[in-house]
């Protein structure tokens, strides 16, 4: 059953995804889960958002990760993001120096997040983006979304993603600028103006 | 109308059959549950109903999800992965010991990622402050774990048995003794958060959240096994658990597929 024999390929299947459920606040999210970029990095940027249902009312509930390359397209190496105190087994927190490039953050009760980071890099074929993992109560498996950022609009163009999502649709995955380094990133979990989520195969 | 178990249990029959005859007309084994399963009440208003963009990772080797975020030693403490030394005094319960190893979709181990775990109470509490349900908290047992897994994949955690405990899907709802865990690979897009149950649960069929698994084999794939080599005399009982990942990772793509 879940004794797994590898050396029997056809033995070798997923562990079914399920929710996170409604109860996870107390074990997975960490003081400065959103703060993601070293203190004082001059490609600071800041991201914010609100998750939504079907009906257009905000999840309080919502566990957002972010996940991106640094300035220069490098994906992150360092560890670290959730450094504990072994005298109180507490969290020390980010060391503020390094650069994980991932950050955890649940929705506070208006349904909003945010984080700062770094403006990611290009990598390949990519305009630059930030990878996204959503997870709430009531989503059996977690959904995978990408944070583009506006300005460059050739780079945005030619993105082979992008470019192969409906006009209609497209703009659900580009953050809009609020200007100082701010953009804003809603995610839409279904109806009217739903995210466009992501399968990787 | 108050909602029932006997309304709830007829419409898990239904996904049942359904996908019975999904599969018996040639459509593919489902390994995960459905975002949309209505039994399930909470997912009603919280799934996409537009089909996810695929993306073929094989076009191209540099996306960031086919890399993980690292964690290490200064992410974790030497007893993290002994939920029953968390505080000064024993917990109430069951010592449990519960290990197993983390594989990719070709068997093979996925080393020094993170693993965290959290659960409710021996009486079916979490120490969760919206937590509402009428049983006691332990003051000894918070119910949080992490470890990172070793060169063979491996993990272990020593724990104590969760208990079942109600909740307001439907009237009468309970949910089957469960562990959750929260898994990386060695690619983001192999990410993974799940529960792990305990054999022969009663429970079983009663409960809307493992019924959103409707293959039969993948939800026995969520049951650990007990294992009595892993019992470590006079203190636990052992059960067995491997977690294999979904999703496309790197070694795919070096090994040309």
């Amino acid at each position: 059953m879940t004794k797994i024999d590898t050396s029997r390929p056809e033995t070798v299947l997923p562990t079914p995804s399920h929710t996170v459920g409604p109860f996870y606040g107390y074990a997975l999210p960490f003081p400065g889960g959103g703060d993601i970029a070293p203190v004082g990095h001059p490609d600071t940027i800041t991201v914010q958002g609100y998750v939504y249902d079907g009906e257009g009312n905000p999840l309080p509930d919502a566990l957002v990760e972010l996940w991106g390359a640094d300035p220069e397209g490098n994906v992150p190496t360092a560890d670290g993001s959730i450094r504990r105190d072994p005298a109180t087994g507490g969290y020390v927190g980010r060391n503020g120096v390094e650069f994980t490039g991932w950050g955890r953050i649940q929705t506070d009760a208006n349904g909003h997040w945010y984080a700062r980071t770094l403006r990611p890099g290009a990598r390949g074929r990519s305009a630059p983006y930030i990878s996204v993992c959503v997870f709430a109560r009531g989503l059996l498996v977690h959904l995978f979304t990408r944070i583009y950022l506006p300005g460059d609009d050739a780079s945005l163009a030619a993105d082979p993603l992008l470019s192969r999502v409906d006009a209609s649709r497209r703009d659900t995955l580009i953050a809009r600028d609020d200007g100082q380094g701010t953009y804003r990133f809603d995610i839409r979990l279904q109806g009217e103006g739903e995210t466009v989520f992501l399968e990787f195969q | 109308m108050t909602l029932t178990q006997h309304d709830i249990d007829q419409e898990i029959a239904a996904e049942h059959a359904a996908y019975e005859k999904r599969v018996a007309d040639g459509a593919p084994v489902e390994h995960h549950p459905r975002r949309d399963y209505a039994p399930y009440r909470s997912s009603i208003l919280r799934h996409p109903q537009q089909p996810p963009i695929a993306i073929d990772v094989s076009k191209d080797p540099e996306l960031v999800e086919l890399h993980s975020p690292a964690f290490g030693e200064r992410d974790i403490t030497e007893i993290d992965n002994d939920l029953t030394r968390h505080h000064r005094g024993e917990p109430i319960g069951e010592r449990i010991t519960v290990s197993g190893r983390l594989l990719d979709r070709d068997g093979r181990p996925v080393r020094g990622q993170l693993i965290e775990i959290w659960q409710a109470n021996s009486a079916g509490r979490y120490a969760h402050q919206r937590e509402q349900h009428d049983a006691p908290l332990d003051p000894n047992f918070t119910g949080v774990g992490r470890t990172i897994t070793d060169a063979d994949g491996g993990y272990r955690f020593t724990t104590i048995q969760p208990g079942p405990y109600p909740w307001r899907n439907h009237l009468n709802a309970w949910r089957p003794a469960h562990i959750h865990f929260s898994v990386f690979g060695s690619a983001f897009a192999q990410r993974l958060v799940t529960q792990m149950y305990f054999p022969a649960d009663p429970l079983f069929p009663y409960d809307p959240i493992i019924q959103s698994v409707t293959d039969d084999s993948a939800r026995q794939r969520l049951v650990a096994t007990y294992d009595h080599d892993l019992s470590v005399p006079e203190f636990s009982m052992g059960y067995h658990w491997d977690i294999v990942l979904d999703g496309p990772n790197a070694t795919w793509l070096e090994e040309g597929r």
